[in-house]
C-alpha cells in the first residue's frame, strides 16, 4: 500500500474544501450550471439517469482493507447499500445526493481516497496490472512509477482542460494484464541491451466510437525522463487536439491525422526543449516512493503451506474446482494470488455490497496483509494469502456468494451499468449478462469451453470494452429498441486486436441464444480443448460463425420475400 | 475604466482592449489583435504602449520574434474548457523567457484563476459576473503542488521531499 505523506493529505483536503466551496455557491446560485458541471467532473460527480453518479479513484486498483471498509459505510450512509467496480479499477456510487457530496468526499479523505479527476477532460486515474508486485512475469513492481505519475497529472496546472479525457495504464510483465494498448498511453516497464531500466510508450489506443491500438512512439525511454517525456505528449495533444468535435477529440484521432511518425517528430522536438529541465526525476526520488509502498511480511515456504491444502484439494472437489479457476501464481513459494469473482449469478458484474465490502475487509486483514485489489476486469484480487489458509478463505467467500468459480470463463464478463443506470446507454447490458448467466450456468461446460472474454458495453463509447473482447456486445438502439451488435476475435493483451463485426445486430430476446451457437461453433471447429476460442476464431475465420448465426435469419428473409 | 486583478490586488486596468476597427487613441496603452498589429505597426507606434492579444491556436514558438519586445501578451481562453492558453502560456514564459504581462481574457472564472497563475499569468480580466475579491482568494485556494509549472513560488512537494 502507498502511505500518504502530509503533503498528499493536505493536498486531498484541500481539494474537498475547494469543491465543498464549489458546491455552496452552486447551490446558493452563484455559480452556473455549466461552470459548476465542469468542476465537479473534475470530482467525479456525473448527473446520471435517475440521480448523480460518483466515481472514486482507486489509483492502480490498490485498496487497503480500511479503505474498503471505508467504501462499506459510503454504500451505507450515502447509498443504497452497494457498490459498482469499474473497468478501470475504480469504484462507483450510484445515488448520493448532491448536498451530501462535500461530506462524502471528506470521509474518504480520512483513507487517503479521493474523487479527483475520475471524469472531465483530465488525465484520468492511473490503472496497472492487478498482479503488480505478485506476478512471476513481472520486471520490476510499476506501481511506484503509477503513483509518480499519479502525483505528477494531479491538479497539473496545464492539463485539466484538455481536449478530451485521458488515459493511462502501465504494464511491467510479460503478459500485459492492463489492456495498455487500448489506453491514451500505455507504458512499458522495460530494460534496454545495456540492462538499464525505462519505458517503451505507445500513445493513441483507445475503444469507443472509433476503436484504434496505440502506436509504438519510443522505444525506450530512460527512467528519469518519464515526466518531461509526458509532459512533451500532453503539451502536443493540448495545443493540437480537435476540440470541434466532441467524437474526434481523443488523442488517437490527432496520431491518426498527423501520422504517428509526424506526431513522434512533435513530441521529440518539444521534449528535446524539457528533458533537462526540472522536470527529470533525481534516482532517490524513484528510491523514496518505492519506500512507502508497504512490502508484504511474507513467511518461509514450509511455514506458508502446511499440507492442507494439497489435503483440501483431494477431499473437496468443489474447493478444488474453484482453486483451480481463481487462484494464480503468486512470485513467493507456498502463497497464491485469490481472484474474489463478482460476477455471481443475479449480481450485476462488478457490484458489492457492503456488507461485502466489510466481510472482504476483514478478510483481507486476516489473510493478505490487509490490501485488496481491483481488477479491470471488475473482479477483485486478495494478492498474497498463504496456502494453509485457502481453504478457511474459501469458506468464508462462498458464504459470501464471492466464490463463483468462474475466473476468466464466458461468465466472468464485463459489462457497463447499461441503460439501467447510465444516461449515455443506448441499451441494458446487466439482464442480457443475466442471460448469458442463465445459459451457461453449468461450471463444466463453462470449464470445457475454457478461457473466453466476454466484453458488453451498452453504447458506442464502449465503457465495457467491447472491442476488445474475443466475443463483444454492443448495445445499440434502433428505433426505440434495444439491439446488439457482436464481434469476435478481439483482445487487449500482447495480442491485441480488434475485433470483427458478425453482421447485423440481434434483438434483446436472439443475443443470448446468439452466444450460445458461436460458443457451439467454438466447439465444434476447435482442435481439441487445448485450442483457445481466439486461436480457433483466427485460424477458421467468421465465415463458420456468420454461417450458423444467420442462417435462421435468411430463410425467413427469403419466405417474406 | 474597468477593473482587474493583477499582482495580488484588484486594481484598475490602465490598458484599453480596441477591436480591429476602433480608432487608436493618441495616448493610452492599447491592447489590439496580432493582425492588427502586423497590418498598422506604424500608425500604432503613436500609441503610449501597444500589447497584443494572441489567438489560442498560434503557435508561440513561431511567434516569438514579434512578441519579444511588447510589455503585454494576453492570451484568450475563447470559453471555458479550451485550455489551449494554459500551454501557451508556459511556452511563453518558460521555452522563451518572456519577462513582460501575460493577461488572461476571454471567459476567466475565479476557479480557474490560481492554475492560469501557476502557468505564468500574471494579470487576469475575469468575467464580468465574477465577485474580484473572491477571485483574490481563489489565488490561494491550493497552498502547495505536486508539480512546478512557469512560476513556482507554491511549495512543491517534490522539493521539500528532496530537502527533509
Amino acid at each position: 500500500m502507498y502511505r500518504y505523506d502530509e503533503y498528499d493529505q493536505k493536498l486531498v483536503d484541500e481539494r474537498v474544501a475547494q469543491f465543498r466551496d464549489q458546491t455552496r455557491r452552486f447551490l446558493a446560485g452563484q455559480l452556473g450550471e455549466d461552470e459548476f458541471r465542469a468542476l465537479r467532473l473534475r470530482n467525479g460527480l456525473y448527473i446520471q439517469r435517475f440521480a448523480p453518479m460518483l466515481r472514486i479513484a482507486i489509483p492502480y486498483g490498490l485498496l487497503s482493507a480500511a479503505q474498503m471498509r471505508m467504501l462499506a459505510h459510503i454504500a451505507r450512509k450515502y447509498d443504497k447499500g452497494y457498490g459498482h467496480f469499474t473497468t478501470r479499477q475504480n469504484i462507483q456510487f450510484n445515488w448520493p445526493k448532491l448536498p451530501e457530496v462535500p461530506d462524502l468526499l471528506a470521509d474518504l479523505a480520512t483513507v487517503q481516497m479521493h474523487a479527483i479527476q475520475t471524469s472531465g477532460n483530465c488525465i484520468r486515474n492511473i490503472t496497472a496490472d492487478h498482479l503488480a508486485g505478485v506476478a512471476n512475469d513481472e520486471l520490476v513492481d510499476p506501481r511506484p512509477y503509477c503513483e509518480l505519475t499519479r502525483q505528477w497529472s494531479s491538479f497539473h496546472p496545464e492539463f485539466n482542460w484538455l481536449p478530451r479525457k485521458f488515459k493511462f495504464a502501465f504494464s511491467a510483465s510479460l503478459n500485459d494484464r492492463a489492456a495498455t494498448r487500448v489506453h491514451d498511453i500505455g507504458v512499458h516497464l522495460v530494460k534496454n541491451d545495456a540492462g538499464e531500466l525505462g519505458y517503451t510508450i505507445y500513445v493513441g489506443g483507445g475503444l469507443g466510437r472509433m476503436p484504434m491500438l496505440g502506436h509504438k512512439i519510443r522505444e525506450f525511454l530512460p527512467e528519469v525522463d518519464l515526466f518531461s517525456y509526458l509532459e512533451a505528449i500532453l503539451r502536443i495533444y493540448n495545443l493540437q487536439g480537435r476540440r470541434d468535435n466532441i467524437h474526434r477529440a481523443r488523442i488517437k484521432v490527432l496520431v491518426k491525422a498527423l501520422g504517428p511518425e509526424k506526431f513522434i517528430e512533435l513530441v521529440e522536438a518539444e521534449w528535446a526543449q524539457i528533458k533537462d529541465s526540472y522536470l527529470k526525476l533525481l534516482p532517490q526520488d524513484i528510491e523514496r516512493m518505492k519506500g512507502r509502498f508497504d512490502v508484504p511480511a511474507y513467511v518461509d515456504e514450509t511455514a506458508a503451506d502446511d499440507g492442507s491444502y494439497t489435503a483440501k484439494l483431494a477431499a473437496d472437489s468443489k474447493f478444488a474446482a474453484w482453486a483451480k479457476r481463481n487462484l494464480r501464481a503468486h512470485v513467493r513459494p507456498g502463497y497464491a494470488a485469490v481472484f474474489v469473482s463478482l460476477k455471481a449469478n443475479g449480481v450485476a458484474p462488478g457490484d458489492v455490497t457492503d456488507a461485502q465490502m466489510d466481510a472482504l475487509a476483514d478478510l483481507a486483514e486476516q489473510y493478505s496483509f490487509s490490501e485488496l485489489r481491483a481488477t479491470h476486469d471488475q473482479n477483485l484480487v486478495l494478492a498474497d494469502v498463504a496456502r494453509k489458509d485457502m481453504y478457511a478463505l474459501w469458506q468464508r467467500l462462498s458464504e459470501l456468494g464471492l466464490a463463483t468459480p468462474n475466473i476468466g470463463l464466458l461468465t466472468d464478463l464485463i459489462c457497463c451499468p447499461g441503460l439501467d443506470f447510465c444516461s449515455l446507454a443506448n441499451a441494458g447490458s446487466i439482464g442480457v449478462a443475466q442471460d448469458i448467466f442463465d445459459r451457461f450456468e453449468d461450471f463444466d461446460y463453462q470449464h470445457d469451453i475454457g478461457e473466453i472474454k466476454l466484453k458488453m458495453s451498452g453504447c458506442m463509447n464502449g465503457c465495457g470494452h467491447h472491442t476488445v473482447g474475443h466475443i463483444g456486445i454492443l448495445g445499440v438502439d434502433k428505433s426505440g429498441e434495444e439491439w446488439y451488435q457482436v464481434t469476435l476475435g478481439g483482445s487487449a493483451e500482447n495480442d491485441a486486436a480488434l475485433g470483427d463485426r458478425t453482421g447485423p445486430s440481434f434483438s434483446r430476446a436472439d443475443i443470448a441464444p446468439a452466444i450460445e451457437k458461436i460458443i457451439q461453433v467454438y466447439l465444434e471447429q476447435r482442435d481439441g480443448a487445448e485450442e483457445s476460442f481466439l486461436h480457433t476464431y483466427r485460424r477458421v475465420g467468421m465465415g463458420p460463425f456468420k454461417a450458423r448465426l444467420y442462417a435462421k435469419v435468411s430463410a425467413e428473409t427469403e419466405v417474406a420475400a | 475604466m474597468s477593473r482587474l486583478i493583477r499582482g495580488n490586488a484588484v486594481s484598475a486596468d490602465d490598458w484599453t482592449e480596441l477591436d480591429d476597427a476602433t480608432a487608436v487613441p493618441s495616448t493610452a496603452k492599447v491592447i489590439v489583435s496580432l493582425a492588427r498589429w502586423r497590418a498598422e505597426r506604424e500608425t500604432l507606434a503613436a500609441a503610449t504602449a501597444i500589447g497584443v492579444r494572441v489567438d489560442n491556436s498560434a503557435d508561440i514558438q513561431t511567434l516569438w520574434p514579434e512578441l519579444r519586445d511588447l510589455p503585454l501578451v494576453a492570451l484568450e481562453f475563447p470559453k471555458s474548457g479550451d485550455g489551449r492558453a494554459f500551454s501557451q502560456a508556459r511556452l511563453l514564459r518558460e521555452h522563451c523567457g518572456y519577462q513582460g504581462e501575460i493577461r488572461a481574457i476571454g471567459d476567466v472564472q475565479r476557479d480557474h484563476l490560481q492554475a492560469m497563475q501557476r502557468c505564468g499569468f500574471d494579470a487576469f480580466v475575469p468575467r464580468d459576473d465574477q465577485d474580484l475579491d473572491d477571485c483574490l482568494r481563489a489565488l490561494h485556494e491550493f497552498d502547495l503542488a505536486y508539480q512546478r509549472a512557469a512560476r513556482d513560488d507554491l511549495p512543491l512537494v517534490w522539493r521539500l521531499r528532496r530537502q527533509a
